[in-house]
């Protein structure tokens, strides 16, 4: 599969930007290992879930406890990610990308397609036949992925900025408050994390030289519906 | 062309991962990157809510069972234990710096004047949240008293308390000095404030986390620059351990 250079460029510069935010989330949730529902909450009591201290090989700055320099990757890095999905996110609707490649319809849903790619890549046919198209997981899981996971992790972190909440009051509240927006972040980044595992695996069982090279260059020769 | 294109990029993203991005976060270039875009947070946020919008207050049932302490949990000297025993009797909150009337308050006198009673809740740092009931006098009212000159850029706030062998202190722009929600509090829930909490007097500055929110408060002093206070970042742990002076995020 080839993509449009709005595409190979965005998603680079989000995979960049992710990696950034993700590892220097790590040390940021290291700074206070409980997650609270509802607006506020400090005590083990109060805590649904007790985090892990996530080793410093994970973390950024890594194998250094820092917040101060954390937050200033992480508070950096969300200008790329939130400007860089933004901007995608215009392309994509005005291209017909979205529509015609991403968006996954109720066809995309029906058991019998879900069956279908599923024994497609259990049996190794997914692999043989030349794709011209996203199959229904695909679908489901970018639309999911650019549509609720990536947007979810930009207001759910503007949820939690005290500065933000005078202004949108109403983004804090539509998470269930502070604390909710908080946990419903760290959640959000594990899902991505699922995401980019399944993500990178697939690209090795496809063939990465194929996979990789359509994501950096539009090599020459005949265009096609991703062109 | 294509494995050009690649290498570049797999070399780019090599240098990404690992001990790079440590020694990139040290370096010069990188710090004024780092500041430039916290610098946009703060301008992205003053924008959109502008001077006076309220950060959210809430019900009596909101109000957390406890209110964590954190960092300096008491000031350590003989005098501190005291007045605390007393009740503050002596403990004096001075206004100075770049005015034309400097004040030196009684808690007494801070006690008389305007109150304002509000629930808000603390964000700190590290992330978690707790939510009081603050009563104060708005430091607005204070600024307004000491006749503040119109060349002072910033309220710093002096604090009685000493963390790693330095006196805390903390500093915000004019803009959250004359918010409506900034009070310079001395209850917590209805009672004096606990020792725990900065008695007898602490800032709220409640659009930004808690390291703002300055304790064991004994002078506010307008300056026109920050430049020769403490070590020239504004605040104890922005000159301690580079944490960013705004911190509306």
């Amino acid at each position: 599969m080839r993509h449009a250079l709005s595409t190979r460029l965005w998603h680079w510069i989000n995979a960049l930007a992710v990696v950034v935010l993700f590892m220097s989330g790590l040390t940021i949730s290291n700074a206070h290992r409980r997650l609270y529902w509802g607006h506020s909450g400090f005590s083990p009591e109060e805590a649904w879930l007790h985090v892990m201290r996530f080793p410093g090989w994970a973390t950024l700055p890594m194998f250094r406890y820092d917040l101060a320099e954390a937050r200033d990757w992480h508070n950096t890095a969300a200008w790329l990610f939130a400007l860089g999905l933004l901007a995608y996110w215009i392309v994509i609707l005005v291209n017909g990308h979205f529509r015609r490649d991403v968006a996954a319809g109720p066809r995309a849903y029906a058991p019998g397609a879900i069956w279908g790619t599923i024994r497609g890549y259990l049996t190794g046919e997914n692999r043989r036949t030349e794709k011209v198209d996203y199959n229904p997981l695909q679908r489901i899981a970018y639309a999911f992925v650019l549509g609720v996971f990536l947007p979810g992790m930009v207001l759910t972190g503007l949820a939690m900025s005290p500065g933000i909440e005078p202004a949108a009051p109403w983004l804090v509240e539509f998470f269930g408050g502070r604390q909710s927006a908080r946990s419903i972040h760290f959640l959000f980044a594990f899902a991505l994390l699922g995401f980019l595992v399944v993500h990178v695996a697939m690209v090795f069982v496809a063939g990465p030289v194929k996979t990789l090279g359509g994501m950096i260059v539009a090599r020459p020769g005949k265009e096609n519906a991703h062109g | 062309m294509a494995e050009i294109g690649r290498r570049h990029l797999l070399a780019g993203l090599a240098a990404l991962g690992a001990g790079a991005c440590s020694r990139i976060g040290e370096s010069e270039s990188a710090t004024s990157i780092f500041d430039s875009a916290e610098s946009w947070h703060r301008e992205a946020q003053r924008a959109l809510a502008g001077r006076q919008r309220l950060a959210p207050e809430f019900e009596p049932s909101d109000i957390s069972l406890t209110f964590r302490g954190n960092g300096s949990l008491t000031v350590d000297t003989a005098d501190y234990r005291a007045e605390l025993s007393k009740g503050f009797p002596n403990w004096r909150l001075t206004v100075t710096g770049l005015v034309d009337k400097p004040l030196s308050l009684s808690l007494e006198a801070l006690r008389a004047l305007p109150q304002r009673k509000q629930i808000t809740r603390h964000d700190c740092v590290e992330g978690w949240s707790a939510i009081g009931e603050w009563t104060g006098v708005p430091l607005s009212s204070l600024l307004d008293a000491a006749l503040v000159r119109p060349e002072a850029n910033f309220i710093v706030f002096r604090c009685a308390d000493t963390l790693y062998g330095r006196r805390y202190y903390e500093s915000v722009d004019m803009i959250d000095a004359y918010h409506p929600q900034t009070i310079v509090a001395h209850q917590l829930n209805g009672e004096n404030l606990p020792e725990k909490n900065g008695a007898p007097l602490r800032m709220r500055i409640e659009r930004q986390l808690g390291y703002k929110h300055a304790k064991y408060l004994t002078g506010i002093e307008a300056v026109a620059s920050l430049d020769n206070v403490g070590e020239g970042k504004g605040g104890f742990w922005e000159d301690v351990a580079d944490y960013q002076w705004y911190a509306g995020i």
